[in-house]
């Protein structure tokens, strides 16, 4: 069921609102402590044509908040403000740093009759901490990943040039939130892995080794197909951002017209002139166009310790893409990536058969029955693997779940109960519709099942859960 | 430039003395023997061979001059040809007489060409007007006739190897008819024609002996026809046509060897290698029939080596004349190349000294690494060599230590090269294998254990000659390393060879020493690196440094389904005595399972209630088990039931249902 806002309820016209982004702002209390100068604290408001004032007082008010509530924990301070009509999240991003999102709760709009101004429902329990929290951490490790730390910012250019890149970076980013459709999955901000035999990730290693090998200006290599990750050289948390990057903007942007036979997998000698499906993602569209322009992405990893500013070229062929990143210090040529282009191509289309020869052998031997008919979301925090027969796509336009966002929230509600205690843990929640909702937590990881069956007793569901314990991870050490 | 020999005389040549007026030199190719006879074998006979075993020295009566003299096979009878009509017989059987006997070829007015033995007591006589084929009965004095043909015969040759005889056979000799020997049986092969660069008007024989060799390579019988060059045609230099004799069906002309020159050759066939020198320029070529050319036609060969001279050989003088002081002399090689034998050794006669010398030929195999540039055509001509393991190790350990430009790629054909005759191997050991064990019944021919050539380059002997050491070298980048492992580990997995768990050791402790845990945990995820139980243990291992490590551990011993014991372990370790028994239980071995080890584990946490759990557990256990709930005394629990007695009291231990 798509739930698209505002809702039209039967009977009486009764009007939903979802949650939405109210103010987004941040801020560095050092900037400005003398009285009067209260305004160079704020590095960036949004919407910014809020009145001055307003955005001093609201600035304050969430300083005066944190600074309060650090006299009872000094090491956590508030995270977030539940009021009537909204929903702050406080994070302090670098120190001294605070970024501040103000996310206004879901509402009912219920007519009156005899034309009296309708009444308005606030629904302040609907929305998790859990999940915006998470969604303004990613929104700074988004900017980090493009513009570096604010600090270094500070270094390199002082208020204004901080000021500047908030500006420029989250001008366009907000307005690609999508507050109503963030969900548990946005807590785990994790990476789907490409289910793959041996052998031909074997294959893929020694590509990647190779092309690093006879290009080696290449640092890292991060190889995907069908939008899952096979392989990443880049430490975990680089890959966790980029990957969101890559599969909610990038690819969703280039997903389009020509690739509507990608699924034929043609060699390159029956497509005629074309020698290769390669083309690159980021950079230039045409090499063959004399005005291309050599311009890449630039990106920033490892900023805790080595702070590496790296070019992003991202290149792709049928639906296998790889991401070369090389020190921005390097000036990318025509050459260089003529050179690229000629290597990578060729070898990349060949792979990208093979994978997809390979996974269309595998899925025909698991056989279609063997398709989970549970919706779950398995998450393990070890390697950020996730997968959800939830939802079904992805971007960053839209997430489509196949479930009742009620149901949505249940799970986001387990996931909260577990993040508290460290010991293993199984709930079992009967939902008003006849839904079970089984949460389970081993170890690292967790698994949220949604059961649809009337007239399950509790015994029953737990029976269930184990089998598909037993079907879909048997190979892994998950403890009843 | 001495290390580019890739050709050389054997340490030991057979040396006899030269001929000269009272001495008569011969040399029996089957046997690889030299006589020398002085004044017709009275004065008495030196026979050489190449070790000590065939040498054997005697006196027979002169009766006129020796044309021709060879041993059967095993030294058994000596036969001797002094008359065109007529060979004579002397037994060599131990314990036995010196028997003689005579006997004269059958057809009328045929002269003898030559004899062949084919075994210990049976002998092929070539007459110009056919063969005859006898069995020797020594202790009959007499000889029987099996079976006879006539033919006319410019000339013959012979193959000792496969006891085949060739036949030059009308007016221009380039009909060549073969025949094969088998005790007691002689078969005709399909006869075959050596085409000519020019036809000769009229017909005479034009095709000589010094132009065709027979040899067998790689186990097939060739003839080998040296063709020269004809102003003719517009090939402007020699080559060598190889036709193939199977045993069975009729000949191919299979192969052509190009040798880019003209002049006087000579042929050998070492370690199947056809070995061609040039004597004008010194020089000697090799060709390997089955190296592909692949700029060239199919079966159409270049020389794998550039032409390169025989290492000087330095014959001591200290052993032969009087001046012990002089230096070693360098031979004399050119001579060599007159002497023309189709078997696989070289004949010598060395002029400085009244002696002759007869040499093996054999191939060194150190310089051809350098000669060979395409180290993956490098690999394939290295593989089918006799002894090639080291030098194929030292060409692996070159490779990586730099120098070389190939880089990945390269590392990855050489070894896909390697791992396929290594896999061919273990295929062969396997069916070997499951044939002898399902019995004789099954199959009559008994299969032969398959040979383990040098050629097989195995998981250890790769890790011990070239990977450890590599893995451990400073100068070269960490990425190289692990890069070169992941690729022999990929080249295993393609021929689906198990790979040996010190080579993901190997791999782990490379990743480990540079802290790429992350590109490890990716690893593991695709299962890269099997799972087995020290892999397990090592990961345990890693958790202090890598806490995910922990996790994967656990997975591979729960894939592995043999370690249930581990996974408790490992469990109680970290003091998830709930979770233990959970997953004993899950699996269904909670019967059996020592209750004392669990009491220990849930005493240490110090959680009295984790305890209180436990100990009812065990106790219920017990009961379903004996029908009791308290512990028998092998299970060593009595400590442990006492500080529950203290903690909860007596009362709280459970009671025993009588009915």
């Amino acid at each position: 069921m798509l739930m698209i806002s505002p809702r039209m309820a039967s009977g009486m016209q009764e009007k939903q609102y979802t949650p939405s982004l109210l103010s987004f702002f941040v801020y560095n209390p050092s900037f400005g402590s003398r009285e009067g100068e209260e305004e160079k604290k704020i590095l960036f408001y949004h919407p910014s044509e809020v009145e001055k004032n307003e955005k001093i007082r609201n600035v304050g008010l969430c300083e005066a908040i944190v600074q309060f509530t650090r006299t009872f924990c000094p090491t956590k301070p508030a995270k977030s403000l539940h009021t009537q009509k909204n929903r702050q999240f406080f994070f302090e991003a670098e120190d001294s740093f605070w970024i501040v999102m103000v996310v206004r709760n879901p509402m009912v709009e219920k007519p009156n009759k005899d034309g009296r101004p309708p009444t308005i429902e606030y629904q302040e329990e609907e929305i998790l901490d859990t999940v915006y929290g998470a969604v303004l951490r990613e929104c700074y490790s988004m900017y980090k990943l493009f513009n570096g730390t604010f600090g270094r910012a500070m270094e390199a250019g002082g208020v204004e040039l901080l000021m500047q890149k908030l500006d420029k970076f989250f001008y366009r980013y907000l307005q690609t939130l999508h507050l109503q459709s963030c969900d548990l999955l946005d807590v785990f901000g994790g990476i789907a892995f490409f289910p793959l035999d041996k052998m031909t990730y074997l294959k893929i290693q020694s590509f990647v080794n190779r092309v690093e090998e006879s290009l080696s200006l290449i640092k890292y290599t991060a190889f995907l197909y069908n939008d899952q990750l096979i392989w990443s050289g880049l430490e975990q948390d680089d890959m966790r951002i980029l990957y969101k990057y890559l599969t909610t903007s990038l690819f969703p942007r280039h997903s389009e017209p020509e690739l509507a036979g990608r699924d034929s997998p043609l060699r390159p000698e029956v497509a005629g002139n074309l020698l290769h499906y390669g083309r690159f993602l980021t950079g230039p569209a045409n090499l063959k166009d004399p005005e291309a322009k050599f311009r890449f992405p630039r990106i920033f990893v490892n900023t805790e310790d080595s702070y590496e500013e790296l070019h992003l070229i991202v290149y792709k062929a049928m639906s296998a893409a790889v991401c070369f990143m090389i020190s921005a210090s390097v000036e990318l040529t025509r050459e260089f990536c003529e050179q690229l282009d000629g290597l990578v191509g060729p070898q990349l289309t060949l792979l990208a058969s093979d994978i997809c020869e390979q996974y269309n052998v595998n899925r025909r031997i698991s056989g279609p029955d063997k398709e989970p008919q549970f919706k779950f979301i398995y998450f393990n925090h070890m390697n950020l693997a996730e997968k959800s027969t939830i939802h079904m796509r992805k971007t960053a336009s839209v997430s489509l779940t196949s479930v009742h966002p009620d149901l949505m929230k249940i799970l986001g509600d387990i996931n909260c109960d577990f993040a508290r205690v460290d010991e293993d843990e199984e709930i079992i929640v009967k939902a008003m519709t006849d839904y079970w909702v089984v949460g389970k937590k081993s170890d690292q990881r967790e698994l949220y099942v949604i059961l649809n069956q009337k007239n399950a007793n509790l015994i029953e569901v737990n029976e269930e859960v184990k089998r598909l314990c037993a079907t879909q991870f048997n190979n892994i050490f998950f403890l009843d | 430039m001495s290390e580019e020999h890739y050709l050389e005389l054997c340490e030991n040549p057979v040396q006899f003395e030269n001929a000269s007026s009272v001495n008569n030199v011969f040399f029996d190719e089957a046997n690889k023997q030299v006589f020398a006879v002085r004044s017709g074998g009275a004065t008495g006979v030196v026979v050489k061979g190449p070790d000590d075993k065939n040498s054997v020295a005697f006196r027979m009566d002169d009766k006129g001059e020796v044309k021709c003299i060879k041993f059967s096979i095993g030294n058994k009878i000596l036969a001797v040809q002094r008359t065109p009509k007529s060979v004579d017989f002397i037994s060599f059987i131990p314990d036995y007489p010196h028997l003689e006997c005579s006997q004269e070829c059958k057809m009328k007015n045929a002269s003898i060409l030559g004899f062949c033995w084919t075994n210990w007591n049976e002998i092929v006589f070539v007459t110009d007007q056919g063969i005859e084929f006898y069995q020797v009965l020594p202790d009959k004095r007499s000889l029987k006739l099996l079976k006879s043909q006539s033919v006319n015969v410019n000339w013959y040759m012979y193959c000792p190897e496969t006891a085949v005889i060739l036949l030059s056979t009308t007016a221009q000799g380039n009909v060549l008819q073969p025949f094969a020997f088998k005790s007691g049986t002689m078969s005709k092969m399909p006869k075959f024609e050596i085409e000519l660069p020019v036809v000769p008007k009229p017909a005479k024989p034009n095709l000589t002996e010094r132009d065709i060799a027979v040899a067998t390579i790689y186990g097939q019988l060739y003839v080998m026809y040296l063709k020269h060059h004809s102003r003719t045609t517009d090939s402007p230099c020699a080559e060598v046509v190889l036709y193939q004799l199977p045993r069975e069906g009729s000949y191919k002309k299979t192969n052509v060897l190009k040798l880019n020159t003209t002049g006087k050759f000579a042929l050998n066939v070492v370690d199947n290698l056809v070995v061609v020198h040039h004597q004008s320029s010194q020089t000697s070529i090799i060709f390997d029939i089955k190296l592909r050319e692949p700029d060239c036609a199919l079966n159409v060969h270049q020389p794998v080596l550039p032409g390169r001279s025989i290492h000087p050989y330095r014959i001591p003088l200290t052993g032969l004349a009087a001046v012990p002081t002089q230096p070693p002399v360098p031979c004399e090689l050119c001579i060599l190349y007159e002497t023309f034998s189709p078997a696989c050794l070289t004949c010598a006669v060395c002029s400085p000294f009244a002696s002759g010398y007869l040499w093996y030929l054999q191939v060194k195999l150190p310089p051809t690494v350098n000669l060979l540039q395409d180290k993956g055509k490098l690999m394939d001509f290295l593989l089918r060599r006799r002894d090639c393991k080291m030098v194929i190790l030292s060409v692996c350990a070159q490779m990586l230590n730099g120098g070389d430009k190939g880089g990945l790629p390269v590392v990855a054909t050489v070894f896909d090269k390697l791992n396929q005759v290594y896999k061919e191997y273990l295929e062969a050991e396997q069916t070997y294998t499951v044939a002898t064990e399902s019995g004789p019944s099954r199959g009559s021919a008994a299969r032969e254990r398959p040979v383990r050539t040098q050629a097989v380059i195995d998981q250890s002997d790769m890790y011990t000659h070239v990977l450890s050491s590599f893995s451990e070298k400073k100068d070269t980048s960490h990425k190289f390393i692990i890069a070169v492992l992941m690729e022999y580990i990929r080249s295993l997995n393609q021929v689906q060879i198990t790979v040996q768990h010190y080579l993901y050791e190997l791999v782990i402790k490379m990743l480990v020493q540079h802290n790429l845990f992350y590109m490890l945990h990716q690893f593991l995820q695709y299962h890269v690196l099997s799972d087995s139980k020290p892999l397990a243990c090592l990961l345990l291992s890693l958790e202090s440094t890598y806490p995910p490590a922990h996790q994967l551990s656990l997975d591979m011993l729960k894939r592995l389904s043999t370690a249930n014991d581990e996974i408790v372990e490992v469990l109680l370790s970290r003091q998830q005595v709930l979770g233990a028994l959970r997953f004993i239980r899950s699996v269904g071995g909670h019967g059996n399972i020592s209750a004392r080890k669990f009491l220990d584990a849930a005493r240490q946490t110090a959680d009295q209630m984790l305890f209180y759990t436990i100990f009812r557990f065990f106790e219920q256990r017990n009961m379903r088990l004996r029908g009791n709930p308290s512990f028998i005394p092998g299970e060593h629990c009595e400590e442990h039931v006492v500080y529950f007695k203290q903690v909860f009291g007596e009362q709280a231990l459970m009671k025993q249902v009588t009915v």
